[in-house]
């Protein structure tokens, strides 16, 4: 009762927000805002990977790129269909369907590619492996820049506008809720063991490539699931979004927040969004203080900016 | 065939330029067990250092003028590897690798970001050091004389490495590192000055490369290190890190692999060759052509 209650007024309070926001707010704000969501849905899938399991993925914006081409692609290509054989359901209840539909297309479809990558690749110790997702990362922009039916290296444009604030900040709690809840639970142990001693998690009967490949599709399916956010917020798509910069940028504040510290990566990530709007004068040396900050952090506190962190190593 | 023969040709003084790359990865790697991400981005400081360098002198274009320029750009790039594992690198020296290779990430992005704003992000066109002709001509098969000197000074290069590595008192040093850092200390070496050693001389062969692509492509900006040093990277994989002649083996098969897929196929697929290849090699044979598998011990 008390749980149905909070995630009542939740959503009261989203519906609210978003309300304001479409009365008040600048579109500049709004957008600043979303991105805002998009980044914690994309930093904590990337935590859950990079900070509990300690497995380096370096190529998160590689999934975001298969999450929002394939639900952009659901949306332009099978929503016109469907909604020509449902004429009798009312709009404002198809459209927001439709759109839970090309959102859950998007996570799978992720998760699916998550599972064929990590399945070959998760076997690989640490820095072989962040060499592979990096591969992963660049692989996928070529294979979509070769992709016609999605655009090609001209964009996908005209994807319907479905995402904003509800649907983005849902996406992002739901995201928290489940990596939190997670990470607290028997299996999650399974990951931080894997994090702390992988030998020494084998030798107690526990598959360690199991638990990794767990972790890379659940992490993936999030990452599908903001990427799916992106494309219906920002309406057109182009693989230069998904680079290995944009991977980067997530591990930047996963690092910054402290790796595995569900919080301290929110912090991170609500900064470090708002961040480069605030230097727009000094464009040119964001990307300097950036390296400069995850060196710094990593030599001074490698353990991130967060006050407390839950699972600290002795 | 004639095509075949010059993609062969081609490739192979591509090749070479990765071999030389990959070398600085397989020390670094041996010694640290360290992805040096920076390494592609030392290469860009080289081709920038000769550029800058070669603007000054006005030299026009000449052998000595070509080697004084390639000594300059590899001292100054030994300086900036000793500069990086000094300040980047040794304080993490017992920290988790991971956090290694975080940093490793951070200074490869900062030596790009911070050459964007020293040098400006357009890119420049490397003077031509040297004059271009035909070496030969075999029935439309061409090698000029650039291909010609990428060949000789990697080979040569190689081959001081091969001696310092093989001959000399701190090659031997950097091979006892590799096995045990702990073992090495014991025995009297002085393990921080060795690694030192290991990366001013990676950062030399890449400062080599980086002059020698400025002569063959001459078109050079502060992001021209970040694709070839992974590519690089793979090729020490490839041939099985950690092992020198490995290092050689890998980077030839990928500099041809490339360029017959760049010829044949499309070169839109170039880039991804490198990592399918990596993607391969990993699950058929992790340790590469060359390398020794060795037991992960608690």
């Amino acid at each position: 009762m008390k749980k149905l209650l909070v995630i009542g007024s939740f959503l009261v309070l989203l519906v609210g927000i978003q309300f304001l926001l479409s009365k008040f707010f600048n579109p500049y704000l709004i957008q600043i805002i979303v991105l805002i969501g998009i980044n914690l849905t994309m930093s904590t899938s990337l935590n859950l990977i990079n900070g509990y399991t300690g497995q380096f993925n370096l190529g998160h914006a590689g999934f975001m790129a298969i999450g929002a081409y394939s639900s952009a692609a659901f949306s332009v290509f099978v929503h016109p269909i469907l909604i020509s054989h449902l004429p009798f359901v009312p709009e404002s209840i198809l459209k927001p369907m439709l759109f839970i539909l090309s959102l859950g297309i998007g996570g799978v479809f992720t998760a699916i590619s998550g599972l064929a990558i990590g399945l070959p690749t998760l076997r690989l110790r640490g820095d072989y492996l962040a060499i592979a997702t990096l591969g992963f990362g660049e692989i996928i922009q070529v294979v979509i820049n070769n992709m016609d039916s999605v655009g090609g290296a001209r964009g996908f444009s005209d994807i319907p506008e479905y995402s904003n604030f509800f649907w983005v900040f849902m996406i992002a709690a739901i995201t928290l809720w489940v990596v939190g809840r997670l990470t607290r639970s028997a299996k999650g142990m399974e990951l931080l063991a894997v994090r702390e001693d992988e030998i020494a998690t084998v030798s107690l009967g526990i598959s360690s490539t199991r638990v990794k490949v767990t972790a890379f599709v659940i992490g993936a399916f999030f990452a599908g699931l903001g990427g799916g956010l992106f494309a219906h917020f920002f309406t057109y798509l182009h693989v230069n979004s998904f680079t290995f910069l944009k991977s980067v940028e997530f591990i930047v504040m996963v690092v910054l927040g402290g790796l595995g510290s569900l919080w301290g990566v929110v912090a991170a990530t609500i900064l470090l969004t708002i961040l480069p709007e605030a230097l727009r004068a000094f464009s040119e040396w964001r990307m300097v203080i950036y390296s400069l900050l995850v060196i710094i952090t990593m030599i001074l506190r490698s353990k991130g900016i967060s006050l407390k962190n839950v699972f600290a190593r002795s | 065939m004639s095509q075949f023969l010059q993609q062969l040709i081609n490739g192979l003084a591509w090749g070479s330029i990765y071999a030389l790359l990959a070398l600085g990865y397989t020390m670094v790697y041996g010694v640290l067990r360290l992805i040096n991400f920076a390494h592609g981005d030392v290469y860009m400081v080289g081709a920038m250092v000769g550029y800058y360098f070669a603007r000054w002198m006005a030299g026009g274009s000449s052998v000595p003028y070509f080697l004084l320029v390639l000594a300059v750009s590899m001292i100054a790039c030994a300086l900036l590897g000793l500069l990086i594992e000094r300040f980047a690198y040794r304080p993490l020296r017992n920290a988790p690798r991971l956090n290694a290779l975080i940093t490793a990430i951070g200074v490869s992005l900062f030596l790009e970001y911070f050459g964007q704003y020293l040098f400006g992000a357009d890119p420049k066109f490397f003077p031509s050091l040297l004059p271009t002709w035909e070496v030969f001509n075999f029935h439309g098969v061409i090698l000029n004389n650039i291909q010609l000197v990428i060949f000789i000074v990697s080979f040569l290069l190689m081959l001081a490495l091969r001696y310092v590595v093989l001959k000399t008192k701190t090659g031997k040093a950097m091979r006892a590192v590799s096995f045990s850092h702990t073992a090495s200390y014991l025995v009297g070496i002085n393990v921080n000055r060795v690694i030192a050693w290991t990366f001013a001389i990676g950062s030399a062969l890449a400062a080599a490369a980086g002059i020698l692509v400025g002569l063959s492509n001459p078109k050079i900006d502060p992001l021209m290190g970040l694709v070839p040093g992974l590519k690089a990277f793979v090729a020490a994989v490839l041939g099985g890190i950690g092992s020198i002649p490995g290092a050689l083996i890998g980077g030839l098969i990928m500099g041809v692999a490339e360029t017959l897929v760049a010829g044949y196929l499309s070169s839109t697929y170039r880039n991804a060759l490198a990592f399918i290849i990596l993607i391969v090699i990993l699950l058929v044979k992790p340790t590469g052509i060359l390398g020794k598998s060795t037991q992960e011990k608690v």
